[in-house]
């Protein structure tokens, strides 16, 4: 089995005699309420997806992170795990290095406890600049950085309860679960494919590629917080399981929930992507055209490019690039502009406007897009916002 | 009868830990042992390691078996 990253998979979640001493502590101490990304973080390092993070970023990490892409002691780690709070907090509530304080969700409900290591202040801009690329506001990563706080709290997290999810909770596994399936069902070799969207045949076609080449394929969707145009995570969940009914090997494919939430951080979330998948276990990683891009920020292949800044040892997971890929009708199958001779005239490609606007107008998307399964699901969610919005 | 009991360590390494404190917040050597041991036991039990327990095993494979996938 495939090591986690940096050796160790990470369990920050309380066992009996933890719970029993924070328990006892909870009275007296301070509270911090996190928003969904940073309660899904929390989940996340608890569980050992965010191996070797035991807790969020103390200053040191953190630095390096934005300059480097790397945590202090060299291991790769490209994205800032952080909890931002305001300035005024920590001064109205007098928090301070070396305390202990219980973070909440809005509601109220505590979920962990974070020892605080490290308080400091932090410069948004220029963290967008190097984690993001741009400090435009229209992106949806540097608008999150400006709507929280410019003080983050670093240090080791320890959960006391899990967050509730409402929907789902069967296909949440944690990596030590995947980890258990793959062994369990003799998989040496898993590949994982990163998706926040419905998969279409070109999706499909990369998949089935690279389960040519594995044991196994893990169907990883980000089920954190996404962007308010994505489609909804029940539609997508729906669209999932017609495909893996119906045109999917039932013995070596697998899906799960990731509870991550989206940076939209393109080619540096790619190796965050990587990273997390494998704290699952799996051993290769689907790289398709701009992942995890938003917008024209990023150049298509970025995501691939910037694999050659690290060693592939110190990755540890073995990243399967793919061009963009469609339905050539000259070819009569599924290809790649690495593959197919013919001209774009030939190939059968929908922009996301021009889904959308055929799926609001009731009509089916071509079979050589979107299996029809999947068209029928995404025509009814449509036609159902098309509804909502007009009553 | 307390719940404490005494562990012996050498001389030196006591003085030395209560230089290594200093102003850390912890009150005494004593504190600061049981805080690092504390946490280095932590690290040895069967979550730390990324293993599962007997009960958690049976979750998982039953959870596993109602996806299909065992």
């Amino acid at each position: 089995m495939i090591e986690a990253h940096g050796g160790r998979l990470i369990s920050r979640i309380a066992n009996e005699s933890e719970q029993d001493r924070w328990r006892e502590e909870l009275p007296d101490l301070k509270h911090v309420t996190l928003n969904r990304r940073e309660l899904s973080d929390v989940e996340m390092i608890a569980t050992g997806a965010m191996s070797p993070l035991e807790g969020f970023m103390s200053q040191r990490d953190y630095e390096h992170v934005c300059e480097h892409g790397r945590l202090a002691n060299g291991i790769p780690w490209t994205i800032p795990i952080t909890l931002a709070v305001s300035s005024e907090l920590i001064a109205a509530e007098q928090i301070t290095v070396g305390e202990n304080v219980a973070l909440q969700d809005i509601e109220g409900t505590v979920f962990a406890v974070l020892e605080i290591a490290d308080i400091y202040k932090v410069d948004k801009d220029h963290e967008a600049q190097t984690v993001l690329k741009t400090t435009d506001t229209a992106h949806p990563g540097v608008a999150y950085l400006q709507k929280t706080g410019d003080t983050y709290l670093g240090g080791r997290i320890t959960m006391l309860q899990r967050p509730t999810h409402d929907r789902f909770e069967d296909f949440r596994l944690d990596p030590r679960e995947t980890r258990f399936l793959f062994k369990e069902k003799g998989w040496d070799t898993v590949a994982a494919f990163q998706t926040r969207n419905p998969i279409h045949r070109a999706h499909e076609y990369l998949q089935k590629c690279a389960l040519e080449l594995v044991d196994a394929l893990l169907i990883h969707p980000i089920m954190g917080e996404t962007k308010s145009d994505d489609i909804p995570p029940d539609v997508r969940l729906e669209c999932y399981n017609a495909l893996l009914k119906g045109y999917y090997p039932a013995g070596r494919v697998a899906m799960s929930i990731l509870p991550a939430a989206m940076r939209y951080a393109g080619p540096r979330e790619a190796i965050f992507h990587a990273i997390i998948r494998k704290n699952y276990g799996c051993t290769h990683f689907i790289v398709g055209r701009d992942h995890a891009g938003v917008g024209g920020y990023y150049g298509t292949y970025d995501a691939h490019h910037i694999f050659k800044e690290f060693e592939a040892l110190e990755l540890g997971i073995t990243p399967l690039f793919f061009d963009h890929a469609f339905y050539c009708n000259s070819c009569e199958n599924m290809a790649s502009q690495k593959t197919c001779p013919h001209g774009s005239d030939q190939h059968v490609f929908l922009s996301g406007t021009k889904i959308r606007e055929m799926l609001s107008n009731g009509e089916s998307l071509p079979p050589e897009f979107t299996r029809p399964e999947v068209s029928e699901i995404l025509e009814r969610h449509y036609s159902n916002e098309a509804v909502t919005v007009g009553s | 009868m307390s719940d404490r009991v005494s562990i012996k360590i050498p001389r030196p390494l006591y003085v030395r830990l209560q230089q290594v404190i200093g102003d850390s917040g912890f009150s005494s050597p004593t504190d600061f042992i049981v805080f690092v041991l504390r946490d280095l036991v932590g690290t040895l039990e069967p979550e730390r390691l990324g293993e599962l327990s007997q009960d958690e095993l049976v979750a998982v494979r039953k959870k596993l078996e109602n996806l299909g996938y065992l």
